[in-house]
């Protein structure tokens, strides 16, 4: 009884330990290289600040730049008087300008908070 | 009427400003100091130094002059220049400082990898920065004129000349010093004689500006004449200052002296305080100015309205000690702004221009500065000498529609859009340039414009000018997507990415 034996199967064991080369690239090295994870990092980093500029954006022109087109609809308003003042001169004339500022620090801190957020991804020790 | 007071104030600044400017001499010896003042300026002093640079003769004295005048629409001028600053930091100002970029001819050669780019960009920020020095000089021949007695051509050339002493021997170090000085100076200046210019007012009994004059209720209705015309043109200025501001070429060089990009978004976020603060201000000698000055509005002559309401309204020494601060903050603004754009078109003529003839003799970066400064000064000085009078704050309105139209696409695209490519850089910059360009020519030639629809379009440009700039931009870009820099990804890591992450750019 001649029989070919059953063909010889390899087996091993769960790899130990994993390949040294992925684990080491440092994210930083990732977007160097301009690999397919490193443009993921970017593209987050700009989405995320040209998010926010547009919010800020809409904010600006839409409240102050529709006050023409709110003086055009309701000439009225032109004549309403707070304290004295006319309507018009208190809000393009006084109130615009800190709501310019409190927007300009909306933004300044919001902006930084999207760069530290960046910063601690790309930085961190594990991948 | 009594010029000592004029002539005490203009002596005083012009000392005043050499002196600082001298001090801040001790401090430049590189040629990084001369154009950047190497690049160390803290927020606080950066930001005081850009509202002086910034807030102009058509700031200091325009805007009081045209509220007087035409009323509540004319507000729209120093809003449109404060929150011009507001999208220069949500949209440019951190990017611009890290691409490394000293004008914006450096910017645009570094993100399209052209020259003809870089060429093209060189020509309008001349021609940008002329159409803004040629008002400042003017305005400084009324001041004198009004204030002092002189002929018109006398104020022109003290103030060029005073500039180009400054810059030629100081640089940007310098400059920083002296416009730092020269923002305080410029709101006590209007400040302390508007508290009591208002106090008197109330004391007087005298009538309510609105009710002073003419026009009623069309006076506080910020539109214009109203209308389809008056909107368009409100929203066509809002366009031009909002989005002008950004392509300003004083504007730009100055981001470049901040540390880094962090700085240069806090830097920004002071200069809006510094700029609110300020504009608050010129309306009230407008409104004060239609109960106690309607002749200067009869007469045309609104542009001397700050210099002239103090002593119309108090006589005797407290008068005349007011007229000459007034007139101390006009000079000086005349001296920061046109020292500013000196040092830019200074800049941009050295590095493109007269560095190539020096370099023949030997090399020097800081004669190259010098000679470029010359030219930058004398050009529209003598210009200011030989055109017809025009209003300050006109004028400078033009040059904001120019800059929306040009710089502010090619900024735009290239800091947020990896598509731009240089012959849509080229072909948006001659779509927006020539387009407002054209009309700028056609108002300055014809100032008496009818109440037609294209003279409304032509008088103010920046409505149709600045999105035909920024479709050719885009559609050009899309049509040449094969010569899209192949530096462009790193350019991007270059201008988003904090300074603190250890990255290559490029």
């Amino acid at each position: 009884m001649t029989s070919t034996p059953p063909e010889r199967v390899r087996v091993t064991g769960p790899p130990r330990r994993r390949t040294p080369q992925k684990a080491a690239l440092p994210r930083t090295r990732e977007i160097d290289e301009e690999t397919r994870l490193g443009e993921i990092y970017m593209g987050s980093l700009l989405r995320e600040q040209a998010r926010l500029a547009v919010a800020v954006l809409v904010a600006l022109f839409g409240t102050v730049g529709a006050l023409p087109l709110v003086f055009h609809l309701w000439p009225g308003l032109a004549g309403v008087r707070l304290a004295g003042v006319p309507l018009s001169w208190l809000l393009i004339g006084v109130l615009v300008y800190p709501y310019l500022v409190l927007l300009g620090w909306f933004y300044v801190r919001a902006a930084e908070r999207n760069e530290r957020d960046f910063v601690d991804i790309v930085e961190a020790d594990e991948p | 009427m009594n010029y000592a007071p004029g002539v005490v104030a203009v002596v005083l600044v012009t000392l005043a400003t050499l002196a600082v400017g001298t001090w801040g001499l001790r401090f430049s010896r590189t040629t990084s100091d001369f154009y950047v003042a190497s690049r160390t300026v803290r927020p606080a002093l950066n930001a005081s130094a850009i509202g002086g640079e910034y807030l102009s003769a058509a700031s200091f004295l325009g805007v009081a002059g045209l509220v007087l005048v035409f009323g509540a629409d004319m507000l729209w001028y120093p809003v449109g220049w404060t929150a011009g600053y507001l999208v220069l930091l949500v949209l440019v100002a951190a990017p611009l400082r890290r691409s490394g970029a000293y004008t914006l001819s450096d910017f645009a050669e570094a993100r399209t990898g052209s020259t003809h780019v870089r060429t093209l960009c060189s020509v309008m920020v001349v021609a940008i920065g002329w159409l803004y020095l040629l008002p400042q000089f003017q305005g400084a021949g009324v001041t004198l004129q009004a204030t002092v007695g002189a002929p018109t051509w006398v104020g022109s050339v003290v103030v060029g000349a005073v500039v180009l002493i400054n810059v030629s021997s100081g640089g940007m170090r310098s400059i920083t010093f002296v416009q730092a000085f020269q923002y305080w100076l410029k709101l006590t200046a209007l400040l302390l004689p508007a508290a009591i210019l208002v106090a008197v007012w109330a004391g007087d009994g005298a009538p309510h500006p609105v009710d002073a004059g003419g026009g009623g209720d069309l006076w506080s209705l910020p539109l214009g004449s109203g209308g389809g015309a008056g909107l368009y043109t409100t929203y066509s200025l809002i366009i031009a200052t909002f989005l002008g501001t950004m392509g300003l070429p004083h504007v730009v060089v100055r981001f470049y002296t901040n540390p880094d990009g962090r700085a240069a978004r806090r830097t920004t976020l002071v200069v809006l305080a510094l700029l609110g603060l300020f504009y608050l201000l010129p309306p009230i000698y407008g409104a004060l100015g239609r109960v106690y000055a309607a002749e200067l509005a009869a007469s045309g002559r609104t542009d001397v309205l700050i210099l002239e309401l103090p002593g119309l309204m108090i006589s005797g020494v407290l008068g005349d000690v007011l007229t000459g601060l007034v007139t101390a903050g006009a000079f000086a603004a005349f001296l920061s702004t046109s020292s500013g754009l000196a040092i830019a078109v200074g800049g941009v003529l050295s590095q493109d221009v007269t560095a190539r003839v020096v370099s023949k003799r030997g090399p020097s970066g800081i004669t190259a500065f010098r000679l470029g400064a010359v030219l930058a000064i004398v050009v529209p000085c003598v210009a200011a000498l030989v055109a017809p009078d025009l209003a300050v704050a006109r004028v400078v309105g033009l040059a904001f529609a120019v800059a929306a139209s040009t710089f502010c696409p090619l900024l735009l695209l290239g800091i947020w859009w990896r598509g731009l490519t240089a012959p849509g850089a080229i072909a948006g910059l001659a779509v927006g340039g020539l387009g407002s360009g054209f009309a700028v020519a056609w108002t300055l030639v014809d100032p008496a414009a009818g109440a037609g629809w294209l003279d409304v379009l032509l008088g103010q440009p920046a409505a149709w000018s600045c999105p035909a700039a920024f479709l050719t931009m885009y559609a050009v870009s899309r049509a040449t997507r094969d010569q899209v820099p192949a530096h462009v990804r790193r350019f991007m890591v270059r201008l988003h990415t904090p300074e603190a992450v250890e990255l290559d750019r490029g």
